[in-house]
């Protein structure tokens, strides 16, 4: 029993970052912003956020600091892409290219320095729940934030105004453009959130789930969760599925060591991209599933 | 007369050297049907496009309801009250009808039903509210598209050429729901460049030329001989007499063609039958997205098929692509010139290559540059192309002149065969003139021609036999001297039955 | 009253893609300035220290042209995909299973002295790139995964291969268990071209490619095909040309040029295999293709100044004191800045005087 509560509670930490990021993500190209700049938004988060943490004490002003810093790394992107009309995968290479740099040298003087960790929150009677509670309520907050994420994107992206809007926006600016809506400002909206959350998830990495900063410590998280978007053929509970498949495949790592058996561990390291290949490959393979299901215009300048 | 709502005096837009809109002036009346008449390069999209705020003129005053304003964004022409129904929809694929109106028109969901089934009840605009958009006809999607803009409550509706995809009989339909729009008080402006919708519909006409406005007339008191001359500064250059050689055998087959295309949007093609023969045009009438685009890619060999689908000479050929059908002599005039026909970034020379690549153009995977340059330049001339030279890019000539240069280019290879999509479509009369010229002389030469096309009176014009396609079917062939455009207008909604009216 | 506005160039020029990359460099420059200020150092200090101190000395020089030669030859090879828009990001990986390759052989055959051991490690180096990059092509065309991923996902795989490696079957058995392989014979390294320096014969690779780039992009029917399949798929699909054909194409090139840079660091400055080979070689190739506009030549020279900012950085960190971190980020500037401009490509500047009111 106890293996199973520190399976579930483990995957749920693990899966946290890319949950925010992944969320992030998914309203960014559901406007039509394909931001590839995920990894160095993410790594930017976590040496700023472990920074701003240690500095100030509080992890409140760490994740407010990397969510900035994700904010505006972002807005980068959506000035290159939407005012200068520059190709977007380049252009979120490019952004992924300075937040690697950018993480590294926030992080150069706190390199392998360690925090004692977000706490965690034990959610009063819930928390006392035999089996349950240990797997879902003594986590820390971060941890319920991103469940919480999970049901809000949906009902934003699927039930609101907003949420509409966006859509369509995703699916044919230049018709949105022509009715009215603000193709420009919604679009640098959603990839301002997109980078906000993954700054957030980067973090969550060097704050809470690790907690310590290295750098190099996302390791090709911000590439997953671009992954989980195709996975998930942009639909919320299917990406957030994904996330936690990934979650508990850095369990089964960490357990499959711990259990001692006799595997190189440098399989068990690069297991995560081999999923990865080849369930993209797996999804992908629908063409006409995936077409119905991604925004119409992702990846696509958009000229006036 | 009334008091204009919208009173534009000297409006001048210039793109470069060319002059878009020269100085014109346009009035619009409140419980009128305005028409804007003029041909491809007028200026009559320029014109509305100021009205509608997506481009800003260089000089000149737009006054709204005595005010003088600027209309900087389609939005602030919406908050004005300018509606516009564009010729390709500005819809959502991927959404509600519902959700597509909401978007523009503020307001709860109950609510804006009830508006909508108001609404489309006093217009005659039926609408499925509930219904995803992709699933929807043409003439379904036009209607949601008035409907969105009459919920805005405009004062003026501005529909650019709205009748290019409707079938026939919901023209008529159209007409009646402008009419009503108009009796409540409500400016339409009406883009059009056919003569006869403009005087049965239009209480009066704008007439521009080259930029300018070049007469103010009430085209019911016309005819449409004088209406033409002012359109085009002269007479219509007159048609060539059928007199071509006869027809031999059919030299291109397609034998039951069964498709399910990649797009999911598009329409399956189900027991397709069609033959080509040599010294005639072949026509295929039909409102677009009935599944022309998939038999277009079929006959090109985009699209492989089972090898004895397609027959070439008796020889199956289903199975090849398109550079080997080149090969054997069937040529392909796609309808999008530039991304399909031309690659907009490349030179006229880069452009030249592209399908002719195989005739002597090459040699040990290198090419013979110099040789495209001066086949080029051959191209250029033999269509009477207007550019700078081989090394103008692709995208900076008109679309007119363009669709000269692929015309030319398909047709320096002498095809035995040439599938032509849309071949006049957007080209000024001139070269839609020459380009008709063109495919007679090669039908008159004992090509194989077959055309697709929406303007049914370009069929009826060039075309010896005609075929009717509805939602992925095919009609039978029928000769054009044994039917009338009603009867094809019919089988443009789905009734096959009829087309062959005249025995004998 | 006057405003700029930008119109549209009606046609190409080659003065445009030039001006782009000065306008970048000198963007570039000044976000470098501000760098140095953040981090206490004069801007004019240290940028004298980047962009002008490796050049002073025969030393710096030939570290320049040490660099230059990797980034040169991936970058060559990630442009021709490029072009078909098939975007190869993985060339680090390539690099990597270039390296292992090229390794191998030097391991195995050590002690021979066949002048035929570095042609080899060459050529075993090119295919294993190929063959690294061939997996991405294939789940390409036969699944329609994104290639963009796949090459990523395929990097971090050849990191852990290379760990795996050099700390079990091609570990040197003497070498007091660190990462590493033995040292490779005089016959499995490439000689050094500027005597004084540790500037190799790979450079030689590197401009043999380019000369070969600027042919097979100007005259080459193959090359056309991948450019009207970049710029225009459907154009593509109308004159017939294979786009599985083209995913190959452009893969298997940038993963044998990638290949080909592998062999190079482990037959030149390293000498061995061990677990850092490249430091980011095969993502600054990426930058260096787009700053040279996709264009042989203009890579050539692009890639002479991504490896001045490369050991300019180590210049810096030496002679201001401010940390390497600086080059990754000099590098996303420049990129940045590159893209940014890069609407003048297609459009211009034009000055507009408006009658008063």
């Amino acid at each position: 029993m106890d293996v199973l509560i520190f399976m579930v509670s483990g995957t749920l930490a693990a899966a946290t970052a890319l949950i925010f990021a992944a969320m992030g993500e998914l309203v960014a190209e559901k406007s039509g912003m394909l931001n590839l700049g995920i990894e160095g938004m993410m790594a930017t988060g976590a040496a700023m956020g472990f920074v701003a943490a240690t500095v100030s004490g509080s992890y409140t002003v760490g994740f407010i600091a990397a969510a900035l810093l994700g904010c505006v790394l972002s807005l980068i992107f959506a000035l290159l892409t939407l005012v200068f009309r520059a190709n977007q995968t380049a252009s979120g290479l490019a952004i992924g290219i300075l937040g690697l740099g950018l993480s590294s040298a926030i992080g150069k003087k706190y390199e392998s320095m360690t925090l004692p960790g977000v706490p965690d929150l034990p959610l009063g009677p819930l928390a006392q729940i035999p089996v349950i509670g240990p797997m879902f309520f003594q986590l820390d907050v971060m941890v319920y934030l991103s469940m919480l994420l999970i049901p809000v994107t949906w009902y934003v992206l699927n039930r609101t105004r907003l949420g509409l809007t966006i859509r369509a926006v995703g699916e044919s600016p230049v018709n949105a453009h022509a009715l009215g809506l603000r193709v420009l400002w919604i679009r640098a909206g959603c990839v301002a959130f997109g980078g906000a959350m993954a700054g957030i998830g980067g973090a969550y990495m060097s704050t809470a789930y690790t907690p310590l900063w290295a750098e190099g410590m996302i390791a090709g998280r911000g590439w997953i969760v671009v992954a989980l978007t195709v996975f998930g053929t942009w639909m919320v509970p299917r990406v957030a599925f994904g996330a936690y498949l990934f979650g508990s495949i850095s369990l089964l790592e960490l357990s499959i060591q711990a259990l001692g058996v006799n595997v190189p561990s440098q399989l068990m390291s690069a297991l995560p991209y081999l999923v990865t290949i080849f369930m993209l490959a797996l999804i992908s393979r629908n063409t006409l599933f995936i077409r119905l299901n991604s925004p119409a215009s992702l990846g696509a300048t958009f000229r006036l | 007369m009334t008091e204009p709502i919208l009173d534009i005096r000297g409006v001048t837009k210039a793109y470069g050297l060319t002059v878009a809109n020269d100085a014109v002036d346009f009035q619009v009346e409140p419980g009128l049907i305005h028409a804007v008449l003029g041909e491809n390069g007028a200026g009559k999209s320029t014109l509305m496009k100021i009205i509608y705020g997506v481009v800003k003129p260089d000089a000149g005053t737009l006054v709204w309801r005595g005010q003088l304003v600027s209309i900087a964004s389609p939005a602030e022409a919406r908050r004005l009250g300018i509606g516009m129904v564009f010729q390709h929809f500005s819809l959502f694929e991927t959404l509600t009808v519902t959700e597509n109106i909401s978007l523009a028109v503020p307001g709860s969901k109950n609510e804006l039903g009830q508006r909508i089934r108001a609404a489309s009840a006093r217009f005659g605009l039926d609408v499925e509210p509930d219904a995803r958009v992709h699933t929807l006809t043409v003439g379904e999607r036009q209607r949601i598209e008035i409907l969105r803009c009459i919920l805005q409550e405009p004062k003026v509706i501005i529909l650019d050429e709205p009748t290019s995809v409707l079938p026939p009989q919901g023209i008529v339909k159209l007409f009646e729901t402008l009419r009503n729009l108009a009796s409540e008080g409500i400016a339409v402006v009406f883009i059009s460049h056919k003569l006869d919708e403009i005087r049965a519909l239009c209480d009066t006409a704008t007439i521009m030329r080259g930029g300018r406005v070049v007469g103010v007339v009430n085209p019911k008191e016309e005819t449409s001989k004088s209406l033409t001359q002012l359109m085009i500064g002269q007479d219509i250059p007159a048609p060539t007499a059928r007199s071509h050689a006869g027809t031999t055998a059919g030299v291109l087959r397609v034998q039951n063609l069964d498709h399910v295309p990649d797009d999911p949007y598009a329409a399956p093609l189900s027991g397709l039958d069609l033959e080509l023969r040599g010294g005639e045009i072949l026509g295929i009438a039909g409102v677009s997205g009935n599944g022309q685009g998939a038999l277009m890619r079929v006959l090109a060999g985009e699209i492989r098929t089972a090898p004895d689908t397609v027959l070439l000479d008796q020889k199956p050929v289903g199975a090849l692509g398109p550079g080997a059908r080149r090969r054997l002599g069937v040529h392909f005039i796609p309808e999008e010139r530039l991304g399909r026909g031309a690659v907009p970034g490349h030179t006229l020379a880069e452009n030249a290559g592209l399908t002719t690549f195989h005739s002597g153009l090459l040699s040990f995977g290198f090419l013979q540059l110099r040789k495209r340059r001066e086949r080029a330049g051959k191209m250029i001339t033999d269509m009477d192309v207007r550019c700078s030279g081989p090394d103008a890019a692709a995208q900076s000539l008109s679309g007119g002149n363009l669709q000269k240069f692929i015309v030319s280019r398909e047709m320096a290879l002498a095809p035995r065969v040439l599938i032509a999509e849309q071949p006049t479509w957007g080209v000024d009369v001139g070269a839609a003139a020459a380009i008709r010229q063109k495919l007679l002389d090669m039908r008159d030469q004992g090509v194989a021609l077959l055309i697709v096309s929406e303007e049914l009176e370009e069929l009826m014009e060039i075309c010896d036999r005609v075929q009717v396609m509805f939602r992925g079917r095919l009609s039978a062939p029928v000769a054009v001297g044994q039917t009338d455009i009603e009867h094809i207008g019919l089988a443009m909604a789905g009734d096959f039955d009829g087309l062959e009216t005249v025995h004998g | 009253m006057a405003r700029l506005v930008l119109v549209p160039r009606e046609t190409a020029t080659l003065l445009a893609p030039l001006q782009v990359a000065v306008l970048a460099l000198v963007m570039t420059l000044l976000g470098g300035a501000v760098l140095f200020v953040i981090y206490g150092v004069s801007p004019l200090d240290g940028l004298h220290a980047v962009f002008v101190e490796p050049l002073l000395t025969r030393y710096g020089i030939g570290e320049v042209l040490l660099k230059m030669a990797p980034l040169l030859l991936i970058a060559q090879g990630l442009a021709i995909g490029f072009r078909a828009q098939v975007w190869n990001i993985g060339a680090e990986g390539q690099l990597i299973l270039g390296a292992i390759a090229a390794s191998v052989l030097a391991i195995r055959f050590d002690g021979t002295d066949s002048q035929l051991l570095l042609p080899a490690m060459v050529v075993a180096g090119m295919l294993a790139g190929m063959a690294w990059a061939a997996i991405a092509a294939w789940l390409r065309t036969q699944f329609n995964a994104n290639e963009i991923l796949v090459t990523f996902m395929l990097t971090s795989v050849a990191l852990q291969l290379l760990y795996f490696l050099v700390t079990g079957p091609l570990k040197d058995p003497m070498g007091f268990n660190f990462p590493q392989s033995i040292s490779f014979a005089p016959n499995a390294v490439f000689p050094i071209i500027l005597e004084g320096t540790r500037a190799n014969a790979s450079l030689y690779i590197g401009l043999a490619v380019t000369l070969v780039a600027v042919v097979f992009v100007r005259y080459s029917f193959a090359s056309y095909k991948l450019s009207v399949g970049g710029l225009a798929p459907g154009a593509s699909f109308y004159a017939g040309f294979s786009s599985k054909r083209a995913i190959w194409v452009a893969l298997l090139v940038s993963g044998g040029a990638a290949g080909l840079a592998g062999v190079g660091e482990v037959a030149g400055p390293l000498g061995q295999l061990q677990r850092n080979i490249s430091p980011g070689y095969g993502y600054a190739g990426i930058i260096v293709a787009v700053l040279g506009g996709l264009n042989p030549i203009g890579i050539l020279f692009a890639s002479a100044i991504m490896a001045l900012v490369y050991v300019g950085g180590d210049f810096a960190l030496l002679s201001v004191g401010v940390p390497d971190a600086v080059t990754g980020i000099l590098q996303g500037i420049l990129l940045i800045s590159y893209l940014a401009c890069s609407l003048l490509l297609t459009m211009r500047l034009r000055l507009v005087r408006e009658a008063p009111g």
